[in-house]
């Protein structure tokens, strides 16, 4: 850590420079949770720390004509004391609230999470699920991609050097319409997802589905959208066929590792059971909505 | 390397320091503040003993840089008692004999004096929950879910 230096822009732009600037060694510093332990374990030696958290627009939660934009420094307690949020992405925030104690809360970002790459990312399978995009900042100027689109193989990103995650969009809920997440790990508090399934469901007047969207995280190098399960869902009410069905294409899309907690044949089982739990509640709640 | 100079305000005091910038919290704390009330467990987020309050939030000081914390409002165990008046918190794990070795007490108590902060009418389980951060290989952890169970029916009596 001996060059290490810290700078903290209060600027997208300024935040960009010091990023291209600083080349390889240069780390987007947000609530630190990954970061500091990384560093502290001497899995990383950085040269720059580039602070975001006093840029303004990445401290905010804004609800605008199509989205609700979270800003990419906004931490996991700020998100979970946010009703509106709440009350329109349950399963984004119950996923998000699930990411280590009160104390890591208090730091920790979905930004962080979705950029540390971990395929066991709690947050990450809700955004997916939700259909949420990034809205990324860099040296040619700004764009967005979809969240499923960030992590490309355990803790690398898509980002090109200089570009940063400025905020992330979630799309307005419409009416009848629900989203969950549940995960399997061997405690009950502070562990690692061994399977993580965030669903998002959309029903029609007649309470069959419209649209449906599932995403399984910790079953392979990245979080994944399970694209058959909408086909599975789609046109249809929740019966022990559909379940059967949407249990064997989750189980199918797992492409898991093996260790000591969880095996791969365990994990494959459990994303099959977990879908379905998860389905469930997304569609209780979209049938309240 | 450039040391950074940092006023912040801790326990109500204003304190200026210089750090490094890699220097966590924990270490400013610990090294050039000489306040060793705030316990080195791990360094990684896992064990809670570092847990100080800032800006009125719980945070694990290993996980939080000094340089971030210019114009912070910091609260550490040292600030706890008023005077020689202790803590109803701190009271009760004494009377509850809710520490052994003690490591793991000051983050406990900065824990659970946020959570009540938040919940003054917890549950048993809520409690379990809100220490779910903090590490204790002493206790078995049930004095101390009483201790501030207690503490926070004593903190909502009315005075
Ligand atoms: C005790 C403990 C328990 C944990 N439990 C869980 C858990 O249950 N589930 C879980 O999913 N995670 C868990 N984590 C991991 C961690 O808390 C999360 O991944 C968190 O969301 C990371 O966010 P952060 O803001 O702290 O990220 P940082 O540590 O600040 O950053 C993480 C990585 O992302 C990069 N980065 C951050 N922000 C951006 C950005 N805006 N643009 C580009 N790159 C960026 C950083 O450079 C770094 O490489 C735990 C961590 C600890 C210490
Ligand atoms: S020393 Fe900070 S959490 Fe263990
Ligand atoms: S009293 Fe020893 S760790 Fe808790």
């Amino acid at each position: 850590m001996a060059d290490l230096k810290y700078e903290s822009p209060t600027t997208t732009e300024a935040a960009v420079a010091l990023l291209a600037a600083g080349g390889e060694m240069a780390r987007v510093f947000a609530g630190g949770t990954d970061l500091l332990v990384q560093m502290h374990e001497e899995m990383i030696e950085p040269t720059l720390l580039v602070d975001i958290k006093s840029i303004k627009e990445t401290r905010e939660i804004t609800f605008e004509a199509d989205y609700v934009r979270i800003g990419a420094a906004v931490t996991g307690a700020e998100l979970g004391e946010n009703d509106k949020l709440v009350a329109m992405w349950p399963g984004v925030v119950e996923a998000v609230e699930l990411i280590g104690s009160y104390q890591v809360q208090g730091r920790a970002t979905i930004a962080g999470n979705l950029c540390n790459a971990s395929p066991a990312a709690d947050s990450v399978p809700a955004m997916i699920a939700a259909g949420a995009s990034v809205c990324i900042a860099g040296p040619t100027g700004t764009h967005e991609i979809p969240v499923e689109q960030m992590a490309v193989s355990p803790g690398k990103t898509s980002l090109a050097q200089g570009e940063f995650v400025t905020s992330i969009l979630l799309p307005n809920r419409p009416s009848n319409a629900g989203d969950a997440y549940l995960r399997f790990i061997p405690r009950t508090e502070m562990d690692i997802a061994v399977v993580g399934v965030g669903v998002s469901i959309e029903l029609n007047a007649d309470g069959t589905c419209a649209s449906a969207r599932l995403s399984l995280g910790a079953v392979s190098a990245t979080a994944q959208l399970v694209k058959a399960a909408s086909g599975i869902l789609v046109g249809n009410k929740l019966d022990d066929t559909v379940l059967e069905a949407l249990a064997s294409a989750a189980s199918d899309a797992c492409s898991p590792i093996d260790d000591k907690r969880g095996t791969i044949e365990f994990r494959t089982k459990v994303a099959g059971v977990l879908a379905c739990r998860a389905t469930k509640i997304a569609w209780q709640r979209a049938e309240k909505n | 390397m450039a040391r950074h100079l940092i006023t912040t305000t801790i326990n109500g005091d204003e304190v200026e320091f210089a750090c490094q910038p890699g220097q966590t919290l924990l270490e400013v704390l610990r090294t050039e503040l000489g306040m060793n009330g705030t316990k080195n467990g791990c360094g990684s987020g896992d064990c809670g003993s570092c847990t100080v309050i800032v800006n009125d939030r719980p945070i694990n000081a290993c996980l939080v840089l000094g340089v971030e914390l210019e114009g912070a409002q910091v609260e550490t165990i040292e600030g706890m008692a008023d005077g020689t008046e202790l803590h109803p918190l701190q009271q009760k794990f004494l009377d509850h004999a809710a520490l052994q070795c003690g490591i793991c007490t000051p983050g406990i108590l900065n824990m659970a004096k946020a959570f009540l902060a938040k919940n003054p009418d917890p549950t048993e389980s809520e409690v379990r929950f809100g220490l779910a951060g903090n590490l204790c290989r002493c206790t078995g952890y049930d004095k101390i879910v009483r201790a501030v169970l207690d503490a926070a029916q004593e903190m909502r009596a009315p005075k």
